[in-house]
């Protein structure tokens, strides 16, 4: 990232739409009616992308929204990550469904080397320590 | 009458009995129970510990000790480097601040950063409904205010989805949102709604809410553009209950976003009293807590206000303005918010009227968080506290107030055009990929069928198999553009397309988005910037134009226009002929009926509907039938009931006269009288009868016989007569007075009566 973004640079598809790619590089003004008719448009090239996450957290921070931006940062990494594995980790985090924060921890483990995600898998890990001490791993069906 | 005499209790309170106020419950405060708005038995007193940028205490609970919510709060919520400051501020100085116009939106969203959930509570437990409704307008994130809507039928039809879909867009609504009767139809509803919502204009974003992985694989193809079902509650064992915790939700937080879907939480009063964990907490402490849980998740906004709760939130003493409270928490919060204002929190339209104004007057990001846009029938989230039924009276709550409620009305042959064109398109989509065949007649019926009872469409089994097929066969958001466009239906194409490509900038994603004339607005380039009178947001002329044109407005030429229509029929059945200048009369049974210059000449109809030959016949059959002569005259120097009746009076040989206004209303009065101080009076011209007429002719009779006759009474049941005849009275009137003048000389009528009439 060259220069942070501010509210003055949104919405970014209108005011820097050089600043934002489909998933497979295509710019926005590519993907026209034509092209999707065209068979050139794949719903992967309708996904946002990490860039436009982090763009958007940069924005949302020069408002003063800091918590909001986290979370357009944690979603920035998770767009790495297959929707099936998402789920997985979701599973893992509701209560009851880990039998120890062990499995936690080994998601955690796994999605930082695999994904190099490294703010959700210590999101993953502070959790499992409080769910530990609210003694959140019992069974519930 | 007898028996009701030995009655033991005032009957007025059977009447009360019958009002649907009745049907609703009230429960005393009980804070032990969990029964109080502000009030907890077990609220803690605000308080923060903080040791190097580490909470150590929070709300009288050490950081050890803190459960999941507390820990959750604290780690993102709480700001440490703002905490010291905003914590040290008196929470009544706090209060003043938000009412303070002077103080800006930003620098309350500031200190909110550092306030913990009970020091928020105690701050606007301080305050009345209507410095919360002030601070409310003035702390929303966005500065032009939107509304959403429910679409959903009792049969998951398809059809009469994307039908009903097109019309909520029509209306303006924001965003709309569906849910199935029966849970494997989501897809279908999805793609239904998803089609119906891009016909006649683009941006209104759309969410299915539905079971949370289904729905997250839904808006990933493509089909819906927000979510607002990641729900939180303020203890932790109504959270565990629920079958989560903050870190669980804010993952869905992050796994929406990063998915390039909008999403916000959703919190209400009195969730946890429902759920059975209320810790002896205030509705307005539980939800300050969820809503600092939801900043710290980094949800861009919160459907908050009630939502499920409101009807037992509004049981409890103060429970509606606890629901207000908790609003201005989630926006001093700097979330966007979604109002609440759905789920209907009484039988009577009196409190969801009440209710809503606030909201409706002061603007909010949604005013509404499910306004029914179909029949209370068919709203599968259970009926709204405007539906369906109710929409039009929205609208004249707009106009009324010159207040924008994010809705404009809907011309009745655009909006079959809009239901045809919406049907049309999900049939060709339905049978083009190989889902469903829609025949003439289901289209037929939806097209014109107010709710689903009228409809001979899809049934819930059928469109289980097509949501099966389209969840089954991975159809996605771009097979149904192209589907759309082998169809015909490019401008949809065109639209569906634009919804789906705001994903990829992620520039909805910010607080309180929504798209308006093809643009994202939100609190980014949109912002709340209340700072007084003449600031914030106004209407434009247009928009005023809009929110005035509502259905069945009438003017003068419409009322000149149904004149005419009666003057034909007149015409036929009465003639008057002029004899010249009136003079006083000497016959000592002449009753004169002083006639008003528009009568019979501009005018042709008294308000309840008589031909005016009708009444004046009713009146001299009354007259003569006690034993008297009618004489007809017409003033010209005023149109007003009592001077003609005083005038007619005057001029009657009798001294005794009728005035009569061609509207209907009528006077008896006496030569001696004050010109208020009539003898016999009909005010409600739309309810009296030829009957009325008859008996008053006889009676003006019996006064010029110096006797006292029965006066007519003209029973009323209440209606509210001058919301249903005052705009036409006062056309009516001002076409009779401006044929007036000054000094003009009353002129002697003759009248023929041409047919035998009523």
């Amino acid at each position: 990232m060259t220069d942070e973004l501010d509210a003055k640079d949104y919405p970014i598809a209108q005011t820097r739409p050089e600043r934002v790619l489909g998933r497979r590089g295509k710019p926005l003004d590519s993907l026209t009616l034509d092209a999707v008719i065209d068979g050139d448009v794949e719903m992967e090239d309708l996904r946002i992308t990490p860039q436009a996450l982090l763009q958007q957290a940069q924005i949302a921070k020069s408002v003063g929204r800091a918590a909001l931006a986290g979370n357009l940062e944690r979603a920035a990494e998770m767009t790495e990550i297959p929707q099936a594995e998402v789920m997985r980790i979701y599973e893992l985090l509701r209560p009851g469904r880990s039998a120890s924060s062990d499995e936690l921890r080994d998601a955690a483990h796994q999605i930082r080397s695999r994904y190099n995600a490294t703010l959700l898998a210590d999101f993953i890990e502070e959790a499992a320590a409080f769910y530990d001490k609210r003694g959140l791993f019992r069974k519930r069906y | 009458m007898s028996q009701s005499m030995g009655a033991n209790r005032w009957k007025r309170f059977d009447d009360w009995d019958d009002r649907a106020l009745r049907l609703d419950t009230f429960a005393i405060e009980d804070p032990e129970n969990g029964f109080s708005a502000f009030h907890g038995a077990a609220d803690p007193k605000p308080d923060l510990g903080i040791k190097g940028k580490r909470v150590t205490s929070m709300d009288g609970v050490a950081a050890e000790d803190f459960d999941l919510i507390d820990a959750f709060i604290a780690t993102y919520h709480i700001d440490p480097d703002i905490a010291e400051e905003a914590m040290a501020i008196p929470s009544n100085q706090l209060a003043r601040m938000l009412v303070d116009m002077n103080v800006p939106r930003t620098e309350l969203t500031r200190l909110a950063r550092g306030l913990t959930p009970a020091k928020l509570a105690e701050t606007v437990a301080q305050m009345n409904a209507m410095e919360i409704a002030f601070a409310y307008s003035k702390m929303r994130a966005r500065q032009t205010p939107g509304n959403q809507a429910h679409v959903t039928n009792a049969k998951d039809d398809p059809l009469q989805l994307a039908a009903d879909a097109a019309i909520a867009v029509a209306l303006g609504f924001d965003e709309i949102e569906t849910t199935m009767r029966v849970a494997r139809n989501s897809w279908s509803n999805a793609l239904a709604c998803c089609v119906g919502s891009a016909v006649g204009r683009s941006g209104t974003l759309f969410q299915c809410s539905s079971e949370e992985a289904e729905e997250l694989e839904i808006g990933m193809a493509g089909f819906t553009s927000y979510a607002e079902t990641v729900s939180v509650y303020g203890t932790e064992s109504a959270f565990v209950d629920g079958d989560d915790t903050p870190w669980s939700k804010a993952w869905l937080a992050a796994a929406y976003a990063s998915r390039g879907i909008k999403m916000r939480c959703t919190s209400g009063a009195a969730a946890e009293l429902l759920m059975g964990f209320h810790e002896s907490k205030s509705l307005l402490y539980l939800e300050a807590r969820c809503l600092c849980l939801q900043r710290g998740m980094g949800s861009q906004g919160t459907q908050n206000g009630g939502i499920d709760g409101a009807p037992l939130a509004s049981s409890i003493p103060g429970g509606v303005r606890e629901i207000m409270a908790e609003n201005l928490v989630a926006v001093w919060l700097d979330l966007e918010c979604a109002s609440g204002n759905d789920a209907r929190h009484s039988e009577s339209d009196m409190r969801v009227a009440a209710k809503v104004l606030p909201f409706l007057i002061g603007g909010s990001d949604l005013i509404c968080s499910g306004f029914g846009s179909i029949l209370k029938y068919d709203n599968s989230f259970n009926p709204s506290s405007f539906n369906g039924e109710e929409l039009e009276e929205f609208l004249v709550l707009q106009r009324d107030f010159e207040a924008d409620g994010g809705l404009t009305a809907v011309e009745d042959a655009r909006a079959l055009e809009l239901r045809r064109r919406a049907i049309d398109a999900l049939s060709f989509v339905l049978r083009d990929l190989g889902l469903a065949e829609a025949t003439e007649i289901m289209k037929r019926s939806v097209a014109v069928a107010s709710g689903s009872n009228d409809t001979e469409s899809f049934a819930p089994r059928d469109v289980a198999l097509i949501s099966d097929k389209i969840q089954g066969n991975g159809v996605d958001v771009l097979d149904v553009i192209r589907s759309l466009h082998r169809g015909g239906f490019k401008a949809e194409a065109e639209n569906l397309l634009f919804l789906v490509k705001l994903r990829v900038s992620g520039d909805y994603l910010q607080t309180s988005a929504i798209v308006r004339d093809g643009r994202v607005i939100s609190a980014i380039n949109d912002p709340n910037e209340y700072d007084g009178p003449g600031s914030g947001y106004r209407l434009t002329d247009k928009r005023r134009e809009e929110l005035a044109a509502i259905r069945n407005v009438l003017n003068r030429e419409e009322v000149l226009r149904a004149e005419a229509a009666s003057e034909m029929g007149e015409a036929k059945a009465i003639r008057y002929q002029s004899m010249g200048p009136a003079t006083p009369g000497t016959a000592k049974n002449q009753i004169v009926v002083g006639v008003s210059p528009g009568f019979g000449t501009k005018i042709f109809r008294t308000l309840a509907g008589h031909r005016l030959s009708a009444v004046l016949k009713a009146l001299k059959s009354g007259i003569e039938r006690g034993g008297g002569t009618m004489r007809l005259v017409r003033f010209w120097h005023t149109a007003d009931t009592s001077f003609l009746g005083l005038s007619a009076a005057r001029l009657s040989g009798s001294g005794v006269g009728i005035g009569l206004q061609s509207k209907g209303t009528a006077v008896v009065h006496q030569k001696d009288r004050l010109p208020h101080n009539n003898l016999e009076l009909f005010s409600n011209a739309p309810v009296t009868t030829l009957e009325h007429y008859e008996k008053m002719g006889f009676n003006a009779t019996c006064y010029a016989g110096n006797e006292l006759p029965e006066p007519v009474v003209v029973p009323t049941r209440g209606e509210a007569l001058g919301a249903r005849f005052h705009a036409r009275v006062a056309l009516t009137y001002a076409i009779e007075t401006a044929l007036t003048e000054d000094d003009a000389s009353p002129e002697d009528l003759e009248l023929a009566f041409l047919e035998p009439g009523p």
